[in-house]
Parts: structure tokens; C-alpha cells; sequence
């Protein structure tokens, strides 16, 4: 599998793959005597902020998780239409509980370790960083950080690294109403950009223009 | 290419960073080789003939060191799903964190150990080539080591379980590496032992880090 660089393509990056579409069908995903879902179909397409919804234990992030390619789902298929034989996991971000920040390093050092996995941007981390509000972290050890500061650290290298796809699980969790006046914008900016994303959250997400519901959707398995 | 180098860099700087790297693997060797004398007592000659052994188990022992938390601290951070959506190959991921973990364990023990030799009155022909023996087994070690790290990530308190599951295993490269420092204090060609150690350091070399990517691969399932 080769490393794809997608912030080297010039210009306007997601215009490139305005023809990519994360369609999965038919998913299952067994929890013991039952299924957390069965049959569930969803596509996301460039330009679309689907908001997915559903009551504590109902299956979000284990969805999302599923999408990303961590771990596959007990029935059905998760396709990237659009995106030839590349790997899927080279086209998208995945945010979740566990911001992969590690607390000796700085804020500067975490996301520039993260821009040179993912094949994106170091020079544009202190840009970044202001984008969420947190400038002045740039070089203080991640350990020292608030909750709140240390989310939009991590929440930062969705611009440092560019990805058409955004997986989000919780980004607004522990962030104050500025900053999540900050992260709906900027995930309307990128889905207006052409992009896409799916945000598991239960506040309101200004940028929304689709949803997907899991609360009823547990079945006994038979 | 960018990723592995991103990954090196960045376990390198945390062993600097958190003070655990070279330097904790190197005073456990000093603390293991220095307590010898007073174990075994002031014969001089046995000591000397048991050196190579004594410093091969205690570079087998310091590789185990914190090896537990090679992968499990990246697991915990949420670090590794990062490592699958880079866009290369898993495989080459945990090569590099196996480099940098060589690097500030297996090397400065290699380099150190014609030193604590001295310690315990290794034969002055042998101190080179137990250098060299190390140099080319410590890796062996490693990438053993790198899975059984992998196999335990999901574990609490694997360390353990990973030392049984390492330590069997390491023992070809532990026989042949000892042969080779004791056929030097002996005056004996060594080309031998030193060939076969070769050899297990490129057969991990070649299995490890794909059976390593493997069970990380597994253990998120």
C-alpha cells in the first residue's frame, strides 16, 4: 500500500475527490445475545455533515470505528466509491475518545509527529493552533493542558493533515461554546469545500444537513 | 517513508524526553553485572568464565525492560488507530518503533558492555567480540520482543505473560551469542557462532515486524 501525500496534490485538494463516496450496506454488529444494529444502509457523499445520533450504548463510535476500517463489521460492507484501489484508511481522519496526543511531547511535537504519519502540513501547525484558539500552546508539553485545551490541540490536526473525510466521535465533548461555535464552522468549511464528515454528537451541530439515528434499533438475535 | 521516520523521531524524543531510554536499560545492566561478585563470591577465575553468559542474560533482561509498553501505551493514547490510517503499511509502523526501541536499549548496551566486562575480568581478547555478538543479537532480541509486545497490547499487565512468551524464544540468539564471546576468550575462531547469529537477527528480521503488524491487526478485531 503506498503513502498517499494528499496535502502535496496542488491546489484545492478535496475538489479532487468531490466524486467520493463512503457507502456501507447491510451492517451487523453483534453484542452477545444481540445486535447493537442489523441491516444498516448509509452513504455520505462530498459536501454532507451528517450528525449521527442515538442514546448512550446504542452503537456510535463502535459504527464509526467500523467505517474507519478498524474492525470489521460482523455482516455487511463498507466501500469507498471514488477512490480506485487506494487504501480507504489513507482518505480519512478518525477522532475519537483517545486523542492519540501523548503527554510528554508538546503540542507542536504531537501534531507534527501526526502531519508526518498522515502525510500532511508541518508548517501549517501554528495556524492550526490559532484556528481553535490555542496558539500560545504551541510549545508547552500536552501534560500541563486542560481537558478542553488538550481536545482542540488534538481537534487541530484536521488542518494540519487534509483528508476528505471526516470520522468524528464526540469532537465537541469537554470544549467550551466558543470552541464548538469554532469546530461546527470548520467542519462546514470543509464539507463547503467539498468534503464530508459524520459527527457523533448529542448537542446541536450548526453545520448539519443529515442525520442518522441508532436509538431503536437493538434487536434480540435469533 | 515519512511515516516510519515520524515514528522514529518521535519514540526516540519520548525515550530522551522521558528519561526512561537509554539510560534505565544501561544502570539495569551496570545494577545486574555489579551485584554478580557479591553473588557468586571473589573467584575471579569463575567469574570470568561465566562473563559472556552473565552479560548476554542481563542484555536479554534489559531488552524485556519496558517492553510491555511499546505497543500499549500507543494503544491507550488512541495512537495506533492513527498508525492504520496512515496509508502505509502497518508493517514498517512497528519497524521503526522496533529501530528506535534497538537504538536506545540494544546499542548502548553493545557498546557498554566491554566496560562492565571489565567488571567481572572478562578475558581482554573476548571484550570485542562480545561487543560484536551483542551488536548483531540485541536486534534479535528486539524484534522477538516487538511480538510479544504485539500479542499482549490488549493486556493489563502483560509483562509477564510477555516475558514467557519472549524469553523461549530467545534463546537460539542467547546460545549463539554467548558461544560466540566465549570462543574469543577461549582463542577459538568464532566466524561460526557469529554466522548463525547473523542468521536469527535476519530471520526475526524478516518475520517479526509482519507477525507483529498481524496481532495488532488481530487484537482491535
Amino acid at each position: 500500500m503506498p503513502h498517499i501525500n494528499i496535502a502535496g496534490l496542488p491546489g484545492g485538494f478535496l475538489t479532487t475527490f468531490s466524486s467520493l463516496r463512503l457507502v456501507a450496506s447491510g451492517l451487523a454488529v453483534r453484542r452477545g445475545p444481540r445486535f447493537l444494529f442489523r441491516g444498516l444502509d448509509m452513504s455520505l457523499a462530498s459536501g454532507q455533515v451528517m450528525q449521527l445520533t442515538g442514546p448512550n450504548g446504542s452503537g456510535k463510535s463502535t459504527l464509526i470505528r467500523l467505517l474507519a476500517g478498524f474492525s470489521p463489521p460482523d455482516a455487511g460492507t463498507v466501500r469507498l466509491e471514488g477512490a480506485g484501489e487506494e487504501y480507504p484508511g489513507a482518505f480519512l481522519h478518525y477522532f475519537g475518545h483517545r486523542e492519540g496526543l501523548r503527554p510528554a511531547l508538546t503540542a507542536r511535537e504531537n501534531l507534527a509527529f501526526l502531519a508526518g504519519l498522515l502525510g500532511g502540513d508541518e508548517a501549517r501547525i501554528p495556524d492550526a493552533l490559532g484556528k481553535l484558539g490555542v496558539a500560545r500552546l504551541l510549545d508547552l508539553p500536552v501534560r500541563v493542558l486542560s481537558e478542553g485545551q488538550r481536545r482542540r490541540v488534538a481537534l487541530a490536526r484536521l488542518l494540519v493533515v487534509d483528508r476528505p473525510i471526516w470520522l468524528l466521535d464526540e469532537p465537541l465533548a469537554s470544549l467550551d461554546v466558543e470552541a464548538i461555535a469554532t469546530v461546527s464552522g470548520l467542519v462546514a468549511e470543509h464539507a463547503k469545500a467539498g468534503g464530508m464528515a459524520l459527527v457523533a454528537t448529542h448537542q446541536p451541530l450548526a453545520a448539519t444537513n443529515a442525520t442518522l439515528d441508532l436509538s431503536g434499533r437493538r434487536e434480540a438475535a435469533a | 517513508m515519512s511515516a516510519f521516520s515520524a515514528v522514529l523521531k518521535r519514540d526516540l524524543r519520548l525515550a530522551r524526553r522521558a528519561g526512561a531510554g537509554a539510560s534505565l536499560g544501561l544502570m539495569f545492566f551496570l545494577v545486574l553485572i555489579a551485584i554478580v561478585p557479591f553473588a557468586i563470591g571473589a573467584d575471579q577465575k569463575l567469574i570470568s568464565r561465566l562473563a559472556p553468559a552473565l552479560l548476554w542474560i542481563a542484555a536479554l533482561l534489559a531488552t524485556l525492560l519496558g517492553l510491555d509498553r511499546l505497543f500499549q501505551a500507543d494503544e491507550e493514547d488512541g495512537a495506533l488507530d492513527q498508525f492504520l490510517l496512515s496509508g502505509g503499511s502497518l508493517t514498517m509502523l512497528v519497524l521503526a518503533k522496533a529501530l528506535a526501541h534497538w537504538l536506545v536499549t540494544g546499542l548502548p548496551l553493545s557498546l557498554a558492555a566491554p566496560v562492565l566486562g571489565l567488571m567481572l575480568a572478562i578475558e581482554p581478547q573476548a571484550m570485542l567480540p562480545l561487543s560484536l555478538s551483542l551488536l548483531v543479537g540485541t536486534p534479535a532480541l528486539t524484534l522477538i520482543g516487538l511480538v510479544g509486545a504485539a500479542l499482549t497490547v490488549s493486556l493489563n499487565r502483560g509483562g509477564l505473560l510477555l516475558s514467557l512468551l519472549v524469553v523461549p524464544t530467545a534463546i537460539p540468539t542467547l546460545i549463539f551469542g554467548v558461544a560466540v564471546a566465549k570462543a574469543a576468550a577461549e582463542g577459538r575462531d568464532f566466524a561460526m557462532p557469529l554466522t548463525v547469529l547473523c542468521g536469527t537477527t535476519l530471520f526475526a528480521l524478516a518475520i517479526s515486524p509482519i507477525a507483529a503488524a498481524l496481532a495488532l491487526r488481530q487484537a482491535r478485531g
